[in-house]
């Protein structure tokens, strides 16, 4: 299995290449060679940081060339910002869109008594026909750290109670995204990178 | 629910783990790779590596130790001692590790803690604070001073302000050792880590003092810490960090379990 993994400077890539190399992924990195995402059997979109540092996706060329690689069917992965970028934009960087693959928009949390970054381990609500959560039970825990969040909608595959519930997992078709670092979750982080890795078809 | 996170910390020196008292009756304890990947087996919710090498030399050493343990790791990871500047942080990043804490370096120029977070993100940097309260002072918990070198010398900054000034800077979060209580066994600092607590909007991890489950549940509670550091509990009777969460558990505090 060939996983191409996008990096757009925003951090650090070795904890999700370590984790995809542990499940027998073969690994590539592209900072702005299209030419890789040809031949990548799955693609993964790290990142931690701000929203705006995506922005280096549009001037790369590799936000089109990623959306050709969606529409051929390929599995593509978001983590953490890299899920927020499916959406439409994210209010921490107004001015950058995202893919727009899910018409919604990501958003700080709600000013409350608790704190803002949401770090630590949470829980899961999974959807029960998510592919992607298949065999992550009720009480899994995995590891947040994050401040913006995608909202509840139909897509979702996985809501999570911080302040209110939000998107923790996000799933149509071959696009999917994680708000977790399932790269830093123990043994339910790599269930869940391992069905990405394993699905079955391409759609 | 979000869930109080159990730390184990491993102390390393020279590229082995060792445990002592207040820097006193240094033993070795092990390889730093295999004790972390035991602590994470056992139900740690994140491993820290403070290394306590002094010298120079021991830098190549400390990077091997990070690259070894960080392999099979798939927990958060931690790495402090001795990091100095961004390009000693993106060496351990670059190494393994998801986060660095910085403390003196950072005391001697705050800077660093813009540049780390500038370049590898808020959530990756850990400000590192050792306090000790200020008896002379009219509140010696509010105004509890930060201390260096092991807490030998007094940096002349007070503890709350400078952990508001780390945030506006862009830590993710602050590591407090009380002074006062590290090494003692009799508990956590809970007015201490509860005045930090509720001076910032970012996690704050507890660290110094522990000797029962009980003080943990304290510092859960009354002192309102989001993660604790757990290092030489599991040499006193707590046989790791599982147990510990099983207790906790039935204390009423929410974690991560099983695990």
């Amino acid at each position: 299995m060939r996983v191409m993994v996008i990096d757009y400077k925003a951090g650090n890539l070795t904890s999700v290449l370590k984790a995809l190399r542990h499940l027998g992924a073969e690994t590539d990195v592209t900072d702005g060679d299209l030419a890789p995402i040809e031949r990548a059997e799955r693609i993964v979109l790290p990142g931690v940081g701000h929203f705006a540092a995506t922005k280096r996706l549009d001037a790369t060329g590799l936000t089109p060339a990623i959306r050709a690689a969606i529409a051929r069917g390929v599995p593509f992965l978001g983590i953490c910002v890299g899920m927020q970028w499916l959406y439409a934009g994210s209010s921490e960087a107004p001015s950058q869109p995202g893919l727009g693959y899910f018409a919604e928009s990501c958003a700080r949390f709600s000013e409350s008594k608790e704190k803002v970054p949401h770090v630590g381990w949470n829980s899961l609500e999974v959807r029960a026909d998510s592919r992607l959560l298949a065999g992550v039970e009720p009480g899994e825990y995995v590891y947040f750290t994050h401040s913006y969040k995608a909202p509840v909608t139909a897509d979702t595959a996985a809501v999570t109670h911080y302040i209110e519930p939000f998107a923790s997992a996000v799933e149509r078709g071959n696009v999917m995204g994680v708000q977790f670092h399932p790269e830093k979750s123990g043994a339910t982080g790599l269930k869940i990178l391992s069905n990405f890795l394993h699905r079955e078809g391409t759609k | 629910m979000i869930t109080k996170r159990i730390i184990a910390c491993l102390d390393v020196r020279d590229g082995r783990v060792v445990k002592g008292v207040k820097f006193v009756d240094i033993i070795d304890a092990g390889d730093p790779a295999t004790q972390a990947a035991r602590h994470a087996s056992e139900g740690a919710d994140e491993i820290v590596l403070l290394d306590i090498t002094a010298t120079h030399e021991g830098r190549a050493t400390l990077l091997d130790t990070v690259r070894r343990a960080a392999r099979e790791l798939f927990v958060p990871f931690g790495v402090g001692g001795g990091i100095r500047s961004a390009d000693d942080a993106a060496q351990v990043f670059e190494a393994g590790a998801d986060k660095v804490s910085v403390n003196s370096a950072a005391l001697a120029d705050p800077m660093l803690i813009d540049a780390i977070g500038r370049s590898f993100g808020a959530q990756a940097v850990v400000v590192a604070i050792d306090a000790r309260r200020d008896p002379e002072a009219a509140d010696p918990v509010r105004d509890a001073q930060v201390l260096v070198q092991g807490g030998r010398k007094l940096t002349g900054r007070r503890v709350v302000e400078w952990a508001r000034e780390a945030e506006a800077r862009g830590a993710g979060e602050i590591l407090l050792t009380s002074m006062d209580s590290d090494g003692m066994r009799t508990g956590f600092d809970c007015e201490l880590t509860a005045a930090v607590s509720e001076a910032v909007n970012i996690p704050v991890i507890a660290s110094g003092g522990a000797g029962t489950v009980n003080h943990f549940v304290d510092v859960f509670g009354r002192g309102k810490a989001d993660a604790a550091l757990a290092a030489s509990i599991f040499h006193f009777g707590v046989s790791s960090a599982r147990s510990l969460k099983e207790d906790l558990a039935k204390a009423g505090v929410s974690v991560r379990l099983p695990c």
